[in-house]
């Protein structure tokens, strides 16, 4: 057996719920996952190897073969779409000598595609080998391809100064943070951990942190709304040997960034957050669940852990209190339907990210059966200053059902996209002008999963959790885009990050993207636009989880918002033909033909 | 412990704890299904149990009844109409030909789209090309036919080491089933036959069995699949 893979085996006592870590650990050695190591791997975990790339087939950055020295993948969200990316995509085609999802021929480059990988307000952009690249041009895609084609590593090039990677400086290096406004609840500076922590501890009992955050009527950031403060009493109730809080950054809602900013800016608030979830809770484990796409941040995050440690906040005894607490960060590996928290828990544990049946919740039976409170790292960090100011500071910011602020991630046709933090109850018209929107007609909110918004009908609309429950995504589309297309892209988005476990998602979805494309092609009718509803409402209604339920969103919202773009592209029938025939595009093949005959025969 | 719930207007009491298909099925209402086994965790994943509970669809294989629940399966012609339709939607992901099916007249996928009136699938048929595995002794894989319920993937282990044999590659419309030929290759002939049951369609077809029983005396003919779920119930 390599020694390589029995080295990762015994690191992980060759437990299989850690399979994530470990086939991330053979392809960052290896550079992919090959047959053998697979072998190995299903030999030291008892499992049958098919069985290893049924976890490992499922993510679309783990490798099964070769795919280059360098693996480069572009981002190809609508956004990317608007800023170049066409331009890029065939730049990066020409450098490196090799089309999409091939590796060139001196086996130095695989290039892929990427959905969103949280970077929308510096797009286009790019991942090569866990950096990433932004604001990319065809001349900047030459230059960074030919140095890494000098030897140079894509680290050395993004980073030239060398700062280490476990500094914020690093981060800031890397990307841009964009934070727009002044600080309300989020990313305040100089924090002392320490103390708020400590007066916590000394002051409250865990029922206290619970109340607190339940009066603060804190609720989840990550789009369902659910009170935190009754999550966590749910979870205090609940029975299980071990309990687990886990701090959901798979941000992969396209257009979201937030968890981004957040983590590298404010890393600490999201942190204790979760310390105090697992005091509340009573939970010795707390667990980051960091996307793969940000595998920049990860040993930064790291040492923010690190640091927590030494000053005592985490251990054995949290602050010399009879209360235990750590953290570990578990990868993933490209899945947006990971940020459904089920099947978020099925890849902690190792396996295909598939969302599990419900109930039961997590909250009940989740990471290995036992309770788990999922949290969104935005949550979290709301958390962390709840316990520091007091639940009343909290509640009187926003509205009755919605308290606090919210972090928006704008992209799009606007003068500043970036990171803002708007009290709830905040109109869309107003985060248009703050955002410098020039010509807005069409704003997606949530991500393709959320809604659709017509600016001129809904501009006086609320940001709050009864009438734009925004889960912080905001793209912004002006008079000149192309809707239908920007549409088509989000159904091809759901098709590609359906788990496929349940048949309305797997099988629905792809009919319905056909369906747009058959609209954008001309080619659709009154009868094609009936059932896009009926089979939208099969979507809605038997899927099993939120990705299915969501699919169609872009679609019936649009379809709601701006009827006159769809029927505009419709065939009307004319005669007794379908209406998608066309009589006179049939017969003109045949005159072509005659005519190509001729010339040849000339 | 009992509870009262209405199926379709009638109310029944039920053992707390069963899921919807269970307490339907032993109150004489037929909720089709091609994924869930009476007995086993439920799986979850082919929806065609869809009913209305409260007025919301739910897969009644994943529901245990509460009190005063309302459940409608036949009432509403819309949930009526969305459990066809996902039958439908798998005769036209994947490649079904019963005509020449080895499973035809015991294909439970058959079977329901007789028992919700499929005539023909409202979706576009797909022809997608997908490959046949017969490198195992055993089990041809005739991928045509799956529909990923993920019962041989969850049911079907390995006797001496309780390793998966069946397998799911890929995600979403590009999954496909694998089966661990060596594994499959130590499979006893009783447990071939019954992975080959469990199949609810063509797609494992033990290789020592063909067109077995004559057409008018199979299974399904014999007995639709309607009586038979009914019909355990009952015993």
């Amino acid at each position: 057996m390599s020694t390589e893979v029995q080295s990762v085996l015994s690191c992980y006592s060759s437990d299989k719920t850690r399979l994530m870590d470990m086939l991330w650990d053979v392809q960052n050695q290896q550079g992919y996952i090959s047959d053998k190591a697979i072998t190995q791997l299903a030999d030291g975990l008892k499992m049958s190897s098919d069985d290893v790339r049924e976890t490992l087939t499922f993510y679309h950055f783990f490798l099964d073969k070769p795919f280059g020295k360098h693996q480069v993948y572009l981002c190809n969200t609508v956004i990317a779409k608007m800023n170049g990316y066409h331009e890029v995509r065939e730049a990066l085609e020409q450098e490196i000598g090799c089309t999409f999802n091939r590796v060139d021929d001196s086996g130095l480059f695989g290039l892929g595609d990427a959905n969103c990988i949280g970077l929308s307000d510096q797009e286009p952009a790019m991942m090569v080998d866990h950096v990433v690249f932004t604001r990319l041009t065809p001349a900047k895609v030459k230059d960074i391809i030919g140095q890494l084609k000098q030897g140079k590593s894509a680290d050395e090039i993004a980073n030239p100064d060398e700062i280490l990677n476990t500094k914020q400086d690093y981060v800031e290096a890397i990307v841009d943070a964009n934070l727009r406004t002044e600080s309300r609840v989020l990313f305040k500076p100089n924090r002392d951990y320490k103390s708020i922590l400590q007066k916590c501890l000394d002051t409250n009992i865990p029922e206290d942190v619970i109340e607190m955050i339940t009066e603060s009527n804190l609720r989840g950031r990550g789009g369902a709304g659910f009170p935190t403060g009754l999550k966590w009493k749910m979870g205090r109730k609940a029975e299980g040997a071990e309990k687990y809080v886990i701090c959901n950054a798979d941000e992969g809602e396209p257009g979201t960034f937030k968890d981004r900013v957040l983590l590298s800016h404010s890393p600490k608030d999201v942190l204790l957050g979760m310390i105090a979830a697992g005091y509340a809770i009573d939970s010795r484990n707390g667990i980051i669940y960091l996307r793969a796409e940000y595998w920049y941040l990860k040993d930064y995050l790291q040492q923010q852990i690190q640091d927590f440690r030494d000053d005592g906040l985490l251990g054995n005894k949290v602050l010399g209190k009879d209360f235990e607490f750590d953290i570990r960060i578990q990868m993933g590996a490209g899945a947006y339907v990971c940020g459904d928290e089920t099947a978020l828990i099925e890849s902690c544990e190792g396996k295909r990210g598939t969302p599990r049946v419900k109930p039961p919740y997590p909250i009940q039976q989740g990471y290995l059966g036992m309770p788990t409170s999922v949290n969104n790292v935005e949550t979290l960090a709301c958390a962390s200053r709840i316990i520091e100011k007091g639940a009343a500071w909290f509640s009187d910011m926003g509205t009755e059902d919605s308290t606090g602020t919210r972090l928006l991630s704008v992209s799009g046709d606007c003068e500043k996209p970036g990171i803002y933090e708007i009290e709830w109850g905040t109109t869309l018209n107003e985060v248009m002008t703050m955002i410098g929107a020039v010509d807005p007609r069409y704003v997606q909110i949530s991500g393709p999963a959320g809604d659709s918004l017509s600016v001129e009908q809904d501009g006086e609309r609320e940001f709050c959790y009864s009438d734009l429950s925004c889960n912080g995504s905001l793209m912004v589309f002006d008079h000149t885009r192309d809707i239908l297309a920007i549409v088509r892209d989000y159904s091809e988005f759901f098709v590609e990050e359906s788990c496929g476990i349940c048949v309305p998602c797997r099988a629905g979805g792809v009919d319905l993207m056909h369906k747009m494309e058959r609209i954008i092609a001309g080619r659709g009718t009154e009868q094609d636009l009936e059932e896009i509803t009926t089979w939208s409402n099969l979507l809605k209604g038997t899927s099993r989880c939120g990705l299915g339920t969501a699919a169609p969103n872009p679609i019936l919202a649009t379809l709601d918002k701006f009827p006159e773009i769809y029927a505009e592209k419709l065939v009307v029938q004319k005669g007794p033909l379908l209406p998608s025939f066309d009589m006179d595009e049939a017969l003109s093949a045949h005159e072509l033909a005659v005519n190509n005959l001729m010339k040849e025969g000339e | 412990m009992s509870v009262r719930v209405t199926i379709d207007g009638q109310e029944i009491q039920a053992r707390s704890g069963d899921n919807i298909i269970d307490v339907a099925a032993q109150n004489g209402v037929y909720i089709p299904s091609l994924c869930y086994v009476k007995g086993k965790p439920c799986l979850g994943t082919c929806r065609t149990c869809s009913v209305k509970v409260d007025g919301s669809v739910m897969a009644a294989c994943t529901i245990p009844v509460r009190e005063g629940m309302e459940i409608e399966v036949n009432d509403d012609a819309e949930i009526v109409d969305m459990r066809k339709a996902l039958v439908e939607l798998l005769f036209s992901e994947g490649n079904h030909n019963c005509p020449s099916c080895e499973k035809s007249g015991r294909c439970e996928l058959q079977a329901t789209g007789y028992e919700v009136d499929m005539m023909v699938s409202r979706f576009p048929y797909r022809f997608t090309p997908r490959v046949v595995d017969h490198a195992s002794k055993t089990v041809f894989l005739q991928r045509d036919r799956c529909i990923f319920c993920q019962r041989c993937v969850d049911m079907v282990r390995d006797e001496r080491t309780g390793k998966k044999i069946f397998s799911i590659k890929g995600r979403g419309t590009h999954s496909s089933i694998e089966i661990d030929a060596e594994l499959a290759n130590e499979m006893t002939p009783q447990q071939v036959r019954h992975a080959s049951d469990l199949c609810p369609v063509g797609c494992i077809i033990d290789k020592t069995q063909g067109y077995d029983d004559p057409i008018g005396q199979r299974k399904f003919e014999i007995k639709s699949i309607k009586d038979r779920a009914l019909e355990k119930e009952h015993r």
